[in-house]
């Protein structure tokens, strides 16, 4: 079948690109190899964070965090979005040296969205606080959505504009011919003059295939999640010296993120829970929260993700081929950028130059590494 | 508890206390983690602790136990009762919660022996108060001696609801109604299978001549019936079902159903094992070789667990598998633990003899798999219905675990146990694949809650 | 509603459900204590505030969460009566 675009990857990248490119009238089809937001799009934890991000970021997730408060206006559904604010908790004198600093850099570049709060903010944000901490950097703009009902909204929103998608389509190979991009898949062959490549994890084979290799390293952060608690906590919570992210949920159960890895068999795509890791998360919780000492957890997962040597995306125009363009390696951080990469690559495509600065993102950047 | 043993088992019922009692004889260091406070599984529940004219009302299949526990009792196994199991790895690490604490535990050779439970078969108002699994209802005689009060309504389909009628009506108890899906297909089909049935004087083939005990004792006895539902407010008060075409409504405060077991095949499943559907028993079972070993080394399984055969097979399986152990723990050679296992292969082959025959006469229907109502709550955790899988699968969400991610049916505590099934079966029959290509909900450990102090307290030493 | 068979009396424990001291057997299960006392309903769900009771007794369907001794969540199939212990219902996710 033929299309204009053929998008590689039917993760939230893949529908917020075909969604923009539809909007611009062209005609998408998505290949997913397994479903839609099987990996790092559906099992993420739905972070909206500006806070804390590499400078290089900044400019995008601002704008990302515009979309994602009128989000319903985009997709047809709020993804059920909260933005109650993510604090980064200083639990030291160094800590909180380090979160000024943070905060005086971000102001430096002429962004206000970060900010440093005493004490007394602090546990008015958030009573439940363990009584140690000494302050906290904000930014109170943050918050979280349900990634699966996102990358849903997205998908449903892209089709009655009329993107296509394919499930269970493995891609076997790429080419170019005569001005067109032949897919061959197990499903089946597809033809398109354009081709973006969304694949996540499995980005770095695509990219390979173009002639441009991408050193892509696959990892399976775990999550765990507790059983429904009343509620107490409002903002997300993380810290300066710990590898935190904590907030409690919609339906009130707990999320507890850190970026401790699983151990992973990317050819398989098993990945298994390293429990000492999580153990470790479990002792982070309880020094910001000992009364949760109790709190039964139910369940623990990690999905699979791709990280970049500089945990930056690759946003660009392929450096070796025509009329291809990669969107992938966001390394855990991808979810809150995602409704603006669709506009960045639509722009890419369709204007020939992104209104951002994405230059920190080209694929060449790695080539004399 | 030691960090390591040359063998742990999970489950104390008939399975895990002939093997362990076997490989203790053979000088094996056994643990055998039980979540029960006492030993004989569900099948043998309170065997030790249970008052003679009890254990009588419960009949003589259920007194063979006392044998193999005490036998058990004599072994040297290191026994752990009241212990669960939260993790099991491919690499025979065990995720354990012993005393009010958590470690992580290895083994030379793990063998699951953790048997079944009831097939969950959702229908509108099975979550009331006032409706349980005849097997809970079981386990409240065998265990504490307690009875419905009021007149009682069994309803589905399996020896164990009769036997359960059977047992009542010793103990004095008033059976209203039982009310069993077998429909006159079913024996049909399964009259073919009858005469092996009945080469073997099966207890259960006796156990089908409970039906006339039933009926002289003026048990209201239905087969065939259809679209049982259970109504009322804050509790059961009335149930509702279609025999012979026509609706029919009775007025109980006690529903108990069954609709057969299926093998508990989390831990399998946690270890990576391979499973298969097996469409004969209606339920995913792991595949094993005919030692129990599973698709993973040093990992076997042996009882229900491995499909569903009943209590004097699971008991061979469990020697069988533990002849197996000895010899790849290199305490018997390859042909000393065949001539070991000989006598229970031969006895495990007469007792499975009645299985083709039962499958067949106690078959659910496949529309009841598929909870026709939409309604319905399938999880029962989360409280899905089964309208809200089918529109989640209709807006293209379409294998279970999309369905999961979308709806939350699957997350709660039970770890999706009770609404796997019937969510497998929606799926296939809305998308129209066979249930053998679906896919299952992945299993995400902890398998039983397990809190963060406690896992925190197994590491004390990890740093970031 | 349940009743216990007419048996020979057996060692009982104390304990406290929803406010009343009711005698047990020793070794009984929290479920099983609750069940012969006919509470009706032993907790009430966290999405649609539903009552609910004991429906499997072997610990693999979580309805029967209740507060033990003040612990919420507890599975009171899994639970044995230990005297002087308190039972109560649980109302949504254990408040």
């Amino acid at each position: 079948m033929k299309s204009d675009v053929i998008i590689i990857g039917g993760g939230l990248m893949g529908f917020s690109t075909a969604l923009q490119l539809a909007m611009r009238g062209l005609r998408c089809t998505v290949l997913e190899k397994e479903s839609p937001g099987r990996h790092a799009s559906g099992i993420n934890a739905g972070g909206l964070r500006q806070l804390n991000r590499n400078p290089a970021e900044i400019p995008l997730t601002v704008e990302a965090a515009k979309m994602w408060r009128s989000i319903e206006a985009l997709v047809d559904s709020d993804c059920d979005v909260r933005f109650p604010g993510q604090l980064r908790v200083a639990e030291s004198a160094d800590d909180l040296d380090l979160l000024e600093q943070r905060a005086a850099m971000v102001r430096s570049l002429g962004y206000e969205h970060e900010e440093m709060i005493g004490r007394e903010e602090l546990y008015q944000l958030a009573p439940a606080l363990a009584p140690h901490c000494l302050g906290a950097l904000i930014c109170r703009e943050d918050g979280y959505a349900r990634p699966f009902h996102a990358l849903t909204a997205f998908r449903h929103k892209a089709c009655s504009l009329g993107v296509e998608y394919r499930v269970n389509t493995v891609v076997d190979a790429v080419e170019r011919e005569r001005g067109m991009w032949r897919i061959t898949t197990r499903k089946g062959e597809f033809q398109a003059p354009v081709l973006v490549n969304c694949a996540g994890a499995w980005a770095g084979h695509i990219a390979a295939s173009l002639g441009e290799p991408v050193p892509l390293k696959p990892g399976a952060p775990m999550i765990m999640v507790t059983e429904r608690l009343p509620h107490f906590v409002d903002p997300v919570i993380g810290a300066a010296g710990r590898k935190l992210s904590f907030k409690q949920m919609q339906n009130g159960t707990l999320l507890i993120g850190g970026a401790h890895m699983a151990s992973l068999d990317f050819h398989k795509e098993q990945s298994e829970i390293k429990w000492p890791k999580l153990a470790v998360s479990a002792r982070s919780v309880m020094a910001l929260f000992p009364q949760l000492k109790d709190v039964r957890i139910v369940r623990t997962w990690a999905g699979i993700e791709a990280f970049t040597p500089d945990n930056l995306p690759v946003i660009c125009k392929s450096s070796t081929a025509e009329d291809a363009y990669h969107a992938f390696g966001f390394s855990a951080h991808g979810f809150q950028l995602s409704p603006l990469i669709g506009r960045i690559v639509a722009e890419l495509i369709v204007d020939g130059i992104s209104s951002f600065p994405i230059e920190p993102f080209d694929i060449t950047r790695f080539k004399s590494s | 508890m030691k960090d390591h043993y040359q063998l742990v088992i999970i489950g104390a019922g008939p399975a895990g206390l002939a093997a362990a009692t076997v490989a203790a004889d053979h000088g094996v260091e056994v643990a055998l983690l039980d979540e029960q406070p006492a030993p004989g599984g569900q099948i043998f529940r309170a065997i030790e602790a249970a008052p003679v004219e009890r254990a009588e009302k419960l009949g003589p299949e259920y007194r063979r136990g006392e044998k193999l526990v005490s036998a058990f009792r004599n072994s040297s196994v290191g026994y752990f009762p009241d212990t669960r199991v939260w993790s099991l790895s491919a690499r025979r690490e065990i995720g354990v919660i012993n005393q009010q604490q958590a470690r992580m535990i290895t083994a030379d050779q793990v063998l699951i022996a953790n048997g079944a439970f009831e097939r969950p078969v959702p229908f509108p108002g099975w979550t009331l108060p006032g409706v349980m699994n005849a097997g809970a209802g079981q386990i409240l005689f065998k265990g504490s001696g307690i009875v419905p009060s009021d007149g009682i309504v069994l309803a589905g389909s399996g020896p164990l609801l009769l036997l359960l009628a059977w047992q009542y009506l010793r103990a004095g108890v008033k059976v209203k109604a039982v009310l069993d899906t077998i429909s006159r297909v079913n024996y049909i089909k399964a009259l073919p299978k009858l005469p092996s049935a009945l080469l073997v004087h099966h207890h259960i083939t006796q156990g089908l001549r409970y039906q006339q005990t039933l009926k002289l004792a003026g048990v209201e006895l239905h087969n065939g019936i259809r679209d049982l539902q259970a109504h009322g407010n804050e509790s059961l008060e009335s149930i509702s079902y279609r025999h012979k075409g026509s609706k029919q409504t009775l007025k109980t405060d006690s529903l108990m159903i069954h609709f057969g077991v299926i093998p508990n095949i989390h831990l399998s499943q946690a270890a990576g094992c391979d499973h298969f559907w097996h469409k004969r028993q209606q339920c995913w079972r792991p595949e094993l070789d005919k030692w129990g070993g599973s698709s993973i080394d040093g990992i076997l399984i042996a009882g229900d667990g491995g499909g569903i055969g009943g209590a004097r097979t699971a008991e061979h399986a469990g020697r069988i598998a533990a002849f197996r152990i000895l010899h790849n723990l290199g305490i018997l050679n390859q042909r000393e633990s065949k001539i070991e296992a000989a006598q229970d292969r031969k006895w495990m082959k007469a007792d499975l003899r009645i299985r083709p025959f039962l499958e067949k006469l106690f078959r659910i229907p496949d529309s009841m798999l598929r909870v026709p109502h939409d309604n319905a709550i399938v999880c029962r955790c989360e409280e899905v219905t089964a309208g809200k899988i089918r529109s989640a699968i209709a807006a293209g969400h379409s294998d279970s675990n999309q369905v999961k991610f979308f709806t939350r049916c699957g997350m709660g505590p039970c770890q999706g146990q009770q609404c796997s099934q019937a969510v497998a079966h929606i799926v296939a029959d809305k998308t129209n694949t066979p249930l053998q290509q679906s896919a299952q909900f992945r299993i995400r450990p902890p398998l039983k809650p397990l809190t963060l102090g406690e896992l925190a307290s197994i590491y004390p030493e990890e740093r970031e | 509603m349940f009743k216990r068979l007419d048996e020979s009396p057996r060692q009982t424990v104390t304990v406290i459900i929803n406010g009343r001291s009711v005698a047990v057997p020793q070794g009984e299960s929290v479920a099983a204590a609750v069940l012969a006392e006919n509470i009706g309903y032993s907790r009430t769900t966290p999405v649609k505030q539903l009552p609910r009771a004991p429906f499997c007794m072997m610990g693999v369907c979580f309805d029967c969460l209740m507060v033990i001794d003040g612990v919420p969540n507890q599975q009171a199939c899994m639970v044995q009566v230990r005297d002087g212990m308190h039972i109560e219902r649980q109302h949504g996710s254990g408040v």
